[in-house]
């Protein structure tokens, strides 16, 4: 019984890689941008004055939180294309 | 699958000048210069007491950034001295993803490669900004506080502790031109793979939504830019409280 049937080619587990890294990669910042969300939310609700500070700082929160999944998103993109 | 579009991270070089490779992203690039160039000639030499309409437009986009930056900021004085830098950033980005979203860009070939591409999905344009932009956030630090303070932020040499902070200073400072190249290339990247994908698979009527994320998404990424680098100059160039 030869080991080869066990084996899986570069190719398939290539493929396997990029959409894994992909998928688990977005786990985290999927959660921590709807946290970021339902919290902010929550301030503006208990405080519509400060609305747009909140705002602000919301929007720069979910850019650091997406900049994590983007790099996830280009390393897909290298393994795939380079 | 037959006829898929080739899609290279790599930007594609059209010719050379002296040696210097003109990629494709570049091409663009210098038009949305062009572009801006024109639109501020036009503008200065227009100009009236009572706006008309593109000067309004302009006049209402001026006034809400500087609003944005006095509250970041504190006072007006300071957001008008940072004020030029951070809305070039923006306008340039915005103009450049916008630009890239027309029909031409893809279809019109050069020596069977496409003659224009989107400059933000070039790796070479998002670091060259990144750079500029934590360069620009450094010399504004050292310009208000004085070259003393800020080494003061990053070498302590009396105190252990301060020590190790200050070292994670200064590999912040590269992370995030890391960080500012590789939000703003994943963005505009992938939004041009998708559209090509989506465009391939059924070209009717469903890229619309598409392509109105992509407008949305050029829109939010030049935001976010702009908005990263004047958070990064407050936080540089506040005086520290003794």
């Amino acid at each position: 019984m030869s080991n080869d049937q066990y084996s899986m080619d570069a190719e398939s587990v290539k493929s396997l890689a990029i959409a894994a890294v992909m998928a688990i990669g977005v786990i985290a910042p999927a959660i921590a941008i709807g946290w970021i969300g339902s919290r902010s939310v929550e301030a503006i609700g208990r405080n519509p004055e400060a609305g747009s500070k909140v705002q602000t700082a919301m929007i720069l929160c979910v850019a650091f939180a997406e900049a994590v999944a983007i790099y996830c998103l280009v390393i897909s993109l290298i393994l795939k294309f380079v | 699958m037959t006829g898929i579009p080739e899609i290279s991270i790599k930007a594609e070089k059209l010719f050379e000048i002296w040696h210097i490779p003109v990629t494709n992203s570049m091409l663009l690039a210098f038009v949305s210069v062009v572009v801006l160039l024109l639109l501020a000639w036009y503008l200065n030499r227009h100009i009236k007491l009572i706006p008309g309409k593109v000067q309004s437009i302009f006049e209402l986009l001026i006034e809400q950034i500087l609003q944005l930056m006095e509250s970041v900021f504190g006072e007006r004085e300071i957001a008008l001295r940072y004020f030029p830098v951070i809305t070039t950033v923006f306008l340039f980005i915005l103009f450049s993803n916008w630009l890239g979203l027309l029909p031409i860009v893809g279809p019109v070939v050069l020596h069977g490669v496409p003659l224009l591409r989107g400059p933000a999905a070039d790796l070479n344009f998002t670091i060259a900004l990144a750079i500029v932009a934590v360069f620009a956030v450094n010399l504004f630090s050292v310009l208000a506080l004085g070259i003393r303070k800020f080494i003061g932020r990053f070498i302590h040499p009396k105190d252990p502790i301060m020590t190790s902070v200050g070292m994670l200073e200064i590999v912040s400072e590269f992370v995030k031109i890391v960080s500012f190249s590789f939000r703003l290339f994943g963005n505009v990247f992938a939004g041009e793979v998708l559209l090509l994908i989506v465009g391939f698979l059924v070209p009717l009527f469903v890229p619309l939504p598409f392509l109105f994320l992509e407008v949305f998404v050029g829109f939010i990424q030049a935001f976010i830019f702009a908005m990263l680098t004047m958070v990064f100059i407050a936080g540089a160039v506040a005086e520290t409280e003794h």
